[in-house]
């Protein structure tokens, strides 16, 4: 379809519709913040006691799911992963990297710590204020997505998302990378939705829990906890693993980002304007 | 417990350059300015309210069966005190040794391991969680701090037992590498906070504090002082070597040890 104007032929194809609320923008920017910091915190924390347990107690010489270390060998030091019998080598970033021009031992590198240096009391100050303002940003984030129906209208699947047909076209469309247009990317793809409610109702809240259970006072106040995550190091491990997901979630969702138009989406997310592409256009 | 006001300008000031510290590199420096380390420790005070508050006065840390107790456990910090004092009491079991309480108490005192194990003791089965990470299960047994605490008894603005203990983590001219720990009188007299001198049936090992070591078991390890000498009642943490009440508080680390 072609709208000609005086000028000449002048395509009409793109509209910009409001596709985020103020509360969705700006409680998705300090959600990044705090994951950000909360996650390179986590990692000097993490280094304080590079190994992780199943169960009630666990320390040293205890049987450990996941260690990161540095080993002594014929052919000198090397940085080593161990998840249950298996052994990784991973010289250079995990267990052995370099700081300054010198081979340190450490499970994760200074680049990725904060503060870089080891520094656990400085580790947990900034976790811990972080991780209350993620908190408080996030409760702000669900009432507001509860009141105005973002949630509801936005995040929940439609019907015709959730059929098995359209779940498996999705996925082949992901994988071609083509995505939607025109009409159909007024609203959220099935995948989207699903993995958005899966990060904000599960994923999110069990970092937060998983996180108190590690802390002595709340299993005062709260014992179901410790029944819940079967102990403080099976907890721990879980915040771990939450942690590695919520990672992971982040790459795909940057990389989608990216591949599906960044100018439009970052803009969608800084001033809440989204153009839409007319579908069957012959640009 | 922080090292100045909070003013709304600091908080302001500071969050905004908190906020700024996306580029890691920008960390190290931030994480040393003054506003900003006022701004995250005040996260703290936030902590110790709502925990407390969750918590009340009586809640009580879980206590585990004799069949969760952990094989090893692990002795951290300390292994063996250094000085000779310490060497001339284990010479010969701790006959010697006596605990002191005193400061802000009526009757000052000073207990012997038998007077101690004389009195009424509470046995445990908890779990202590190290501020790294790892976490042990052992079964502790002692005299309540609440039953030597109605002992002495306290002068009306006494607000914390500080332990004063026989080990020196860092050797320093001024002293100031002595282990120290302190509680308010919350902790002190929760019925689970005791002075233990038995560890999973046995005396307290050398590694473990002997002969008298502190349980809290709402806190995190660094607060379970070990090897005690004294215990100290006092209105105000400030006059005491770093002025934030511990070893590792004077180091950083959080006073209030709940998460």
């Amino acid at each position: 379809m072609f709208e000609r104007t005086a000028n000449g032929p002048k395509p009409a194809r793109s509209t910009l519709i409001k596709r985020h609320s103020i509360a969705t923008r700006l409680t998705h920017w300090v959600n990044a913040l705090c994951i950000a910091l909360l996650l390179l915190s986590g990692l000097q924390i993490f280094n304080a006691h590079p190994e992780l347990y199943w169960g009630r107690y666990g320390a040293d010489g205890d049987p450990a799911v996941l260690s990161i270390g540095a080993e002594s060998g014929p052919s000198g030091t090397r940085g080593v992963v161990r998840v249950g019998s298996v052994t990784l080598p991973t010289t250079g970033v995990l267990g052995l990297s370099t700081l300054d021009g010198r081979p340190v031992a450490r499970a994760f590198p200074a680049w990725l710590t904060i503060p870089s240096y080891q520094d656990l009391a400085t580790g947990r100050r900034w976790h811990f204020f972080f991780a209350w303002l993620f908190v408080a940003n996030g409760l702000v984030y669900l009432l507001a997505g509860v009141l105005s129906r973002h949630v509801a209208r936005d995040l929940a699947p439609d019907r015709d998302q959730l059929t098995p047909r359209h779940l498996w076209r999705e996925i082949l469309d992901h994988a071609r990378l083509r995505f939607p247009q025109g009409d159909e990317a007024r609203r959220y793809n099935g995948l989207q939705k699903i993995s958005y409610l899966a990060v904000i109702f599960v994923l999110l809240p069990l970092m937060v829990v998983t996180g108190l259970t590690m802390s002595p006072a709340m299993d005062a106040a709260f014992p179901v906890l410790l029944d819940i995550f079967g102990g403080r190091q099976s907890a721990r491990t879980i915040h771990f693993i939450t942690a590695s997901l919520v990672v992971l979630f982040v790459l795909v969702h940057v990389a989608m980002v990216v591949l599906s138009g960044p100018l439009n989406n970052l803009r969608s997310m800084i001033t809440g304007r989204y153009a839409i592409r007319e579908k069957g256009s012959d640009r | 417990m922080t090292g100045h006001a909070l003013t709304r300008r600091r908080l302001l000031a500071g969050g905004a350059a908190a906020a700024a510290a996306l580029p890691l590199s920008g960390c190290d420096p931030l994480g040393q300015n003054a506003d900003v380390d006022t701004v995250l420790r005040s996260a703290e005070t936030l902590t110790m309210r709502v925990q407390r508050l969750l918590l009340g006065r009586n809640a009580l840390a879980r206590e585990f069966q004799a069949t969760d107790i952990s094989p090893s456990f692990r002795v951290n910090g300390t292994s063996r005190p250094g000085s000779e004092e310490y060497a001339a009491l284990e010479a010969d079991g701790f006959a010697h040794w006596r605990l002191k309480v005193d400061g802000l108490v009526q009757r000052p005192g000073a207990f012997s391991l038998a007077d101690l194990k004389a009195l009424p003791a509470r046995t445990q089965i908890t779990r202590h969680d190290c501020v790294e990470g790892w976490s042990a299960i052992g079964q502790w047994t002692g005299v309540p701090l609440a039953t030597i605490l109605g002992a002495v008894g306290l002068m009306p603005n006494a607000r914390f037992a500080v332990f004063h203990c026989a080990d020196e983590l860092e050797l320093t001219f001024d002293g100031s590498g002595r282990y120290y720990e302190s509680i308010d009188l919350v902790d002190a007299f929760h019925p689970q906070t005791i002075l233990a001198y038995a560890m999973n049936g046995a005396d307290l090992s050398v590694g473990h504090g002997a002969p008298l070591r502190l349980r809290v078991e709402r806190q995190l390890g660094y607060k379970h002082a070990k090897y005690l000498m004294r215990i100290e009642l006092v209105q105000s943490l400030k006059d005491l070597w770093g002025g934030n009440g511990g070893y590792w508080e004077d180091r950083g680390y959080q006073w209030y040890a709940g998460i």
